[in-house]
């Protein structure tokens, strides 16, 4: 289904991001990347839908070799991947409605699109994930009177929108309190579980990685470092991919309540990036 | 704590700037005077004329009052058209200046090429002033409002674009990113993830522009492109200064009240 | 459960006859504008052929008399630097004289009122004014581009003191400081980075404006510009054109780069 093979980039400038990256995704799962802040795991999904080219390697999409795409090959391998951001990235001065539907860009032309005229299937299906990720109510205010958890589901809903065969998801909770952390992962997965659409989602916070994952894949300066189930990620995986720490904690708590281990996590990240 | 110690432990003398930062401030200033003095003298300025000056300034203020006031009945008509030639020339800027902002917006450009060209439209644009425009198309149009209508629009390009680029280079990219990764096609983006972030930008800068071509109408008469500048101009050719004054007292009467619609307008955008 | 299959973005409009009212409005000022329009639609359609001949005969730019070109040029330049520097001395007071927070109210409203007429007029009418009353040449032109300077400059020096913390203010008042002590040391020290910055702006923009105010006889280059035209003299005019963008585009580069280092 979805297969990377020898995926590198290297930054104009010299710097490696990411070396010979190897990941086969053959069935339906949620895959979590772990790593610390600049181990490549933005680089590597936005390699993916090509927002970053990459340096050499391949990416194939049910049998599609996206890497070498042409500029309408690409838009049309671009439908097939929904994407979900930190930052969430709605546009502020458009409806949520519009936001949206704006998942359905690639299938309508521009002249539609000016007229926000999208297919009767396309209107009800977004009713259908507003009212799944609770904002059916919300659905003609603008984006930027939403709260961060409220414009996340509407990037949940957008990338959904595109009905993808593959979700990339960025660091969904980096910016959401934990409560509503938890919550937004949990709509991500099981969203992604309902459709049968894997998952890649970047995530920092190990504990809520491990509450979330079928398999966790850590990162480490540009490497594949682990690759397993969460239950097999130890004391000596995160040691490997985060640098030397006490991870007693993180691992006893199994992620049932990530709050405590927020502070740990972002002193870790902290300070491996400044090593 | 005797006087004596005072005297060793501070020192009496505070200057703010030493020496040398003193010299190099009165270079600077010596250099701006001299600049100022070679100017005016080589301007072959003749200085008689401030003799009489004050004669021929109260002259013309006592010509002008009492204004000839059945006179604005005249003008009516040549300032609803100096309204036209403002709004008309306005709307065209509309059109024209958000293509040519995205072509010089690093950001949204398509290459070097077409960056150059956005960037070559506005410096043209803005360089050359109104009435200077209004020359050029008076030639190309002949005398009439439609030349007024080309002026206005050909100076407010480089205006409204200029501040359009500026804006599209700070939108959230994020925003782009995201419409781009849903397979949108380039002209898609533009639509769905520029427009409407540079939209209050547009609007804002479209009425201050529409404000300031409403003064810069009044004068394209002057070059026979339209509008009140024509009467003004015969007004004072032939010497009729009771009907100049009619005429300044409406320019600023219509001046201030576009000024005045153009900030309350301005202030409901958000 | 089934979801609605049509959806209608927000109006900005929410009551129909408003909205169809406000679009017939706009049309109906367009069709109305254009139909009054005092303009000879025949002579207006030649425009096109004529535009091509007036672009044929302007290329290649004729630079041949470029000694007149060099003197209009310089002379902008003049008058340019010229109403700069009187603009910038005759702005502070104009510029202290309308801060509501400096001077009594009486003052203020003429120092304002002065401002708002001088920036109401286009400077070409002031031009034209002035050439009535100092006859052809730069000297009504500099008067012209010194009355726009000061009136630009001066607002916002007008505007800056206003936005002082009236603390400020206060603090040298209460040290017994006479009114030109209050100035040097309350206004002047926040008041000036913007002052200089301004002024350099405003030269930039006279060098600008310094090109127009010839056509109504007040000197400098836009003299020669409107001479060449009403001569016919196409090729000529692009070369004066082509110079002064130029002429604008490296005074904006030098007002730039000052600017910066003054930062």
């Amino acid at each position: 289904m979805f297969i990377i093979k020898g995926l590198s980039k290297t930054y104009p400038g010299g710097v490696t991001a990411l070396e010979e990256i190897n990941l086969e995704i053959l069935e339906p799962q949620v895959v979590m990347v772990i790593g610390s802040s600049g181990a490549g795991k933005s680089t590597l999904i936005r390699c993916i839908n090509r927002l970053i080219e990459p340096t050499t390697g391949s990416v194939q999409l049910n049998e599609v070799e996206i890497t070498t795409l042409g500029k309408t090959g690409l838009r049309k391998a671009r439908r097939r991947m929904g994407m979900i951001f930190q930052e969430y990235n709605l546009v502020d001065r458009l409806t949520v409605m519009e936001n949206v539907l704006s998942g359905r860009l690639g299938y309508v032309s521009f002249l539609q699109a000016y007229r926000r005229k999208y297919g009767p299937e396309d209107i009800s299906a977004a009713y259908e994930l507003l009212d799944r990720v609770g904002l059916t109510e919300n659905c003609n205010s603008r984006a930027d009177a939403l709260s961060g958890g409220q414009r996340q589901r509407v990037g949940i809903a957008r990338a959904l929108m595109q009905r993808p065969d593959l979700l990339l998801v960025d660091e969904p909770t980096a910016s959401l309190d934990p409560k509503t952390s938890r919550q937004i992962m949990r709509l991500i997965v099981e969203l992604a579980s309902e459709r049968g659409t894997p998952a890649l989602i970047n995530i920092h916070d190990v504990a809520l990685a491990r509450s979330f994952a079928d398999r966790i894949i850590g990162l480490a300066r540009g490497r594949v470092a682990f690759d397993g189930t969460a239950a097999e990620v130890s004391d000596q995986v995160l040691t490997e991919i985060y640098g030397e720490e006490d991870w007693s904690a993180t691992i006893k708590n199994d992620g049932s309540d990530s709050s405590g281990d927020e502070n740990l996590l972002s002193k870790i990240e902290k300070e491996s990036s400044a090593g | 704590m005797s006087q004596t110690d005072f005297k060793q432990k501070y020192p009496q003398i505070w200057k703010r700037f030493t020496p040398a930062e003193t010299l190099v401030r009165y270079i600077w200033y010596g250099g701006i005077v001299f600049i100022a003095v070679w100017s005016v003298s080589n301007l072959d300025i003749p200085w008689f004329y401030f003799l009489d000056a004050h004669v021929q300034a109260a002259d013309l203020i006592t010509r002008m009052i009492p204004p000839y006031w059945p006179f604005f009945l005249d003008i009516i008509q040549p300032l609803v058209e100096t309204l036209h030639i403002a709004t008309l020339g306005t709307v065209f800027t509309i059109f024209l200046a958000f293509p040519v902002a995205i072509l010089s917006a690093r950001n949204t450009t398509f290459n070097k090429t077409t960056w150059f060209i956005g960037r070559f439209i506005l410096v043209t644009s803005r360089s050359v002033n109104t009435v200077v425009w209004g020359l050029l198309f008076v030639a190309i149009f002949g005398p009439g409002p439609v030349a007024g209508i080309f002026s206005v629009a050909a100076r407010s390009i480089g205006f409204v674009g200029k501040l359009i680029a500026e804006a599209i280079e700070e939108i959230d990219v994020g925003a782009v990113e995201a419409i781009e990764a849903t397979g949108a096609s380039k002209l898609q983006i533009l639509l769905i993830g520029v427009l409407p972030q540079v939209m209050p930008i547009i609007l804002g800068t479209i009425i201050y522009r529409w404000d300031i071509n409403i003064r810069e109408s009044t004068v394209l008469g002057f070059v026979g492109a339209g509008g009140i500048g024509i009467v003004l101009y015969s007004s004072i050719n032939l010497f009729a200064w009771h009907e100049v004054s009619v005429i300044l007292v409406s320019i600023f009467g219509v001046v201030i009240l576009s000024e005045y619609l153009s900030i309350k307008a301005r202030a409901r955008i958000t | 459960m089934s979801y609605p299959t049509t959806w209608q973005p927000p109006r900005f409009f929410t009551n129909p006859y408003v909205r169809y009212g406000v679009i017939l409005g706009v049309l109906g000022y367009f069709l109305l504008s254009f139909l009054t329009l005092d303009a000879d639609w025949q002579r207006t359609l030649k425009g096109i052929p004529r535009a091509i001949d007036i672009f044929q005969r302007m290329f290649p730019p004729n630079f041949s008399r470029w000694e007149i070109l060099v003197r209009g040029v310089l002379e902008s330049v003049q008058m340019a630097l010229a109403a700069s520097f009187f603009g910038m001395i005759i702005a502070i007071p104009v510029g202290i004289c309308a801060a509501n927070n400096l001077v009594p109210k009486p003052i203020y409203y003429i120092g304002r009122a002065f401002l708002g007429i001088s920036r109401t007029f286009h400077s070409i009418i002031i031009a034209i004014f002035f050439v009535k009353i100092f006859g052809f040449g730069p000297l009504a032109g500099v008067l012209t581009l010194i009355v726009d300077s000061f009136s630009f400059i001066g607002k916002m020096v007008a505007e800056d003191i206003e936005n002082m913390k009236p603390g400020k203010l206060e603090a040298i008042r209460a040290t017994g400081a006479s009114f030109p002590k209050l100035l040097i040391y309350a206004v002047l020290p926040p008041v000036l980075p913007r002052y200089i910055g301004v002024s350099i702006y405003r030269l930039d923009a006279n060098i600008r404006h310094s090109t127009v105010v010839g056509i109504v006889g007040a000197g400098g280059i836009g003299q020669t510009l409107a001479a060449s035209f009403s001569r016919y003299d196409y090729g000529f005019s692009l070369a004066i054109l082509m110079t002064i963008v130029s002429l604008v585009f490296l005074g904006e580069f030098f007002s730039n780069w000052i600017r910066a280092k003054l930062r």
